[in-house]
């Protein structure tokens, strides 16, 4: 029903959605896995307890994830150009997408790690264990389902703000749906786009949770 | 081994300071397996995670087999907490690690190599009788195998000590007098320190050679076992040994006596000769045999006739032949317990 263009059009926003939501959240926990690990263990209560530490990066986190993200990707196109020498596009998306996502990662990391069981930490100190080990050895390893399931729900957010910067021309499948769908009344088009990204949710969606469950050795 | 000179331990909460532990002196011989008994909140849990500063004392000196725990750096503590091995009445085992590996994880902090810590933990599991749980999750296992892993996990590096916080609460009484017969072969065996915390009786006199009977942050009381069971002092000592026995109500209000009596003793029919010769009946409310690290000691509540003279002269009866007579103190049963 559709020309070989279109198909074409759809074909290559698919793989421009996929790029940039794999992407920014590669990136997005390359900064909040840390962050979520500061925050996790400067808290009152960790195993590190920093009041300043916490309250800085608390404060931070807040204000970016406060900022709606339609909004902050205009408000950082000087950034994004300056970094990526473009500001519409699907890789000048992944700037605002990351900086987007990085707090919101970094405070779904710190609820996982703070799921663990106190008890065993204490149990980690009481063998002599240092604060390092306890984060790599006890923390992220105890934690792990929790962070499987929050890779998953970041990969349907971050998916979700992709196709947002639809709006500015950020590329991929929300780019197809706005322009398309919204400025030239094709809504074909667009209802096809969203099918595609509902279908990429479900997937992405069922696959973690497989995989979490399947790592999962509490419940057996 | 283990000394605690004056320790002092303050919380700072919303309402105000709460004393955790209050002035506290108590050496810890050795080879020995002390006990700790309180009621909760007694400051037992405080107590025994000074002994590895877990816990930091506000005032007061810890000694640790020669090293004032104070003195030590970040780093040299985590060194000696390798020597001091602890459980949990939750046992804290890694629920998304195999039991081999989480008996590994205390010889990977420690330093041990990955071949040479996997063929010791096979030795240990074999020791706490698990060698064929090795790949088993801690969810697929019971609470007295989980506590078994643990045990293997603490003592692991060779610990000079082994540390006990309410270990045997979470089970139930067979799980726990095997927990305990395995905590009596490891101090055998390998001459590990034992320190039990614990609210039960049962568990001191099933296991320990001392014990020290911890109040609101104050030891109240110290001793062998057999002499605080016998011939108890301390008001909490009393309470904790009649423990919260079914006639108490029953108790109350009139003259009762405890007796114990110890294996010598137990073959003549006191009771029944003292009737005679008195040719007055007493009431016995409470009768119970205990195994006090092997020996044989039974108790007994007898409410004495009201007159005077002849309750007096069955206490002196009683004495004479040679058992331990106690007063039971009406107070002792209007505790808040």
């Amino acid at each position: 029903m559709f020309s070989s263009e279109v198909i074409k059009m759809i074909y290559h926003g698919f793989w421009e959605t996929i790029y940039m939501t794999l992407v920014s959240t590669a990136l997005g926990y390359l900064i909040g896995t840390p962050l979520g690990i500061i925050l996790a263990v400067t808290d009152k209560g960790g195993i590190k307890q920093n009041r300043i530490v916490y309250r800085i990066l608390d404060v931070i986190s807040n204000i970016i994830r406060s900022i709606p993200f339609l909004i902050l990707l205009i408000l950082i196109i000087p950034l994004t150009r300056f970094l990526v020498g473009k500001s519409y596009g699907s890789s000048a998306t992944i700037v605002p997408l990351v900086i987007a996502a990085a707090p919101y990662i970094g405070r779904m990391v710190e609820s996982s790690l703070k799921e663990v069981d106190e008890g065993v930490i204490e149990a980690a100190k009481s063998m002599g264990a240092g604060t390092w080990t306890i984060i790599f050895k006890v923390l992220l390893v105890e934690a792990r389902t929790s962070l499987i399931v929050g890779v998953t729900i970041a990969l349907g957010t971050i998916l979700g703000y992709s196709a947002m910067a639809g709006v500015i021309g950020g590329g991929g499948l929300g780019d197809i749906a706005i322009r398309y769908g919204y400025y030239r009344y094709q809504s074909d088009i667009m209802i096809v786009t969203i099918v595609i990204l509902v279908l990429i949710v479900q997937i992405l969606q069922a696959l973690g949770m497989m995989l979490s469950k399947k790592l999962d050795r509490r419940n057996k | 081994m283990i000394f605690f000179n004056k320790v002092s331990k303050e919380f700072q909460t919303k309402a105000g300071n709460i004393q955790g532990l209050d002035q506290v002196d108590l050496h810890i011989p050795q080879g020995d397996i002390f006990g700790i008994i309180g009621m909760s909140g007694a400051g037992k849990s405080t107590f025994i995670r000074c002994v590895n500063y877990l816990e930091r004392p506000t005032s007061g000196k810890v000694v640790i087999d020669g090293h004032n725990m104070a003195d030590l750096s970040e780093k040299n503590l985590r060194e000696i907490r390798k020597e001091i091995g602890m459980i949990f009445q939750h046992f804290n085992l890694l629920m998304q690690k195999n039991v081999l590996d989480n008996v590994c994880f205390s010889m990977k902090i420690a330093g041990v190599g990955d071949k040479e810590a996997k063929k010791r933990a096979r030795e240990l599991l074999k020791i706490v009788g698990l060698d064929d749980k090795e790949k088993a999750y801690p969810s697929q296992l019971s609470g007295g195998q989980k506590q078994r892993v643990a045990i293997a996990r603490a003592i692991a590096n060779n610990p000079k000590i082994l540390l006990c916080d309410e270990a045997t609460s979470a089970l139930d009484p067979q799980t726990t007098k095997s927990v305990l017969e395995l905590l009596k072969k490891i101090n055998r065996e390998y001459g590990i320190t034992i320190v039990i915390v614990t609210h039960e009786m049962s568990v001191v006199q099933e296991i320990c050679d001392k014990v020290a009977i911890l109040d609101n942050g104050n030891l109240v009381e110290t001793g062998s076992v057999s002499e605080i069971f016998t011939a108890p002092k301390s008001h909490q000592a009393k309470r904790l040994i009649l423990g919260s026995g079914n006639s108490i109500e029953q108790m109350r209000g009139r003259h009762c006596i405890r007796i114990v009596f110890k294996e010598n003793s137990s073959y003549e029919p006191v009771i029944g000769n003292m009737t005679l010769q008195f040719k007055t009946p007493v009431n016995i409310l409470y009768a119970n045999t205990k195994d006090l690290n092997g020996t044989a000691t039974g108790e007994m509540i007898l409410q004495l006739p009201e007159e005077a003279e002849t309750a007096q002269k069955m206490v002196e009866y009683l004495k004479e032949k040679n058992l331990y007579v106690g007063e039971v103190e009406q107070d002792v049963f209007l505790g808040s317990d």
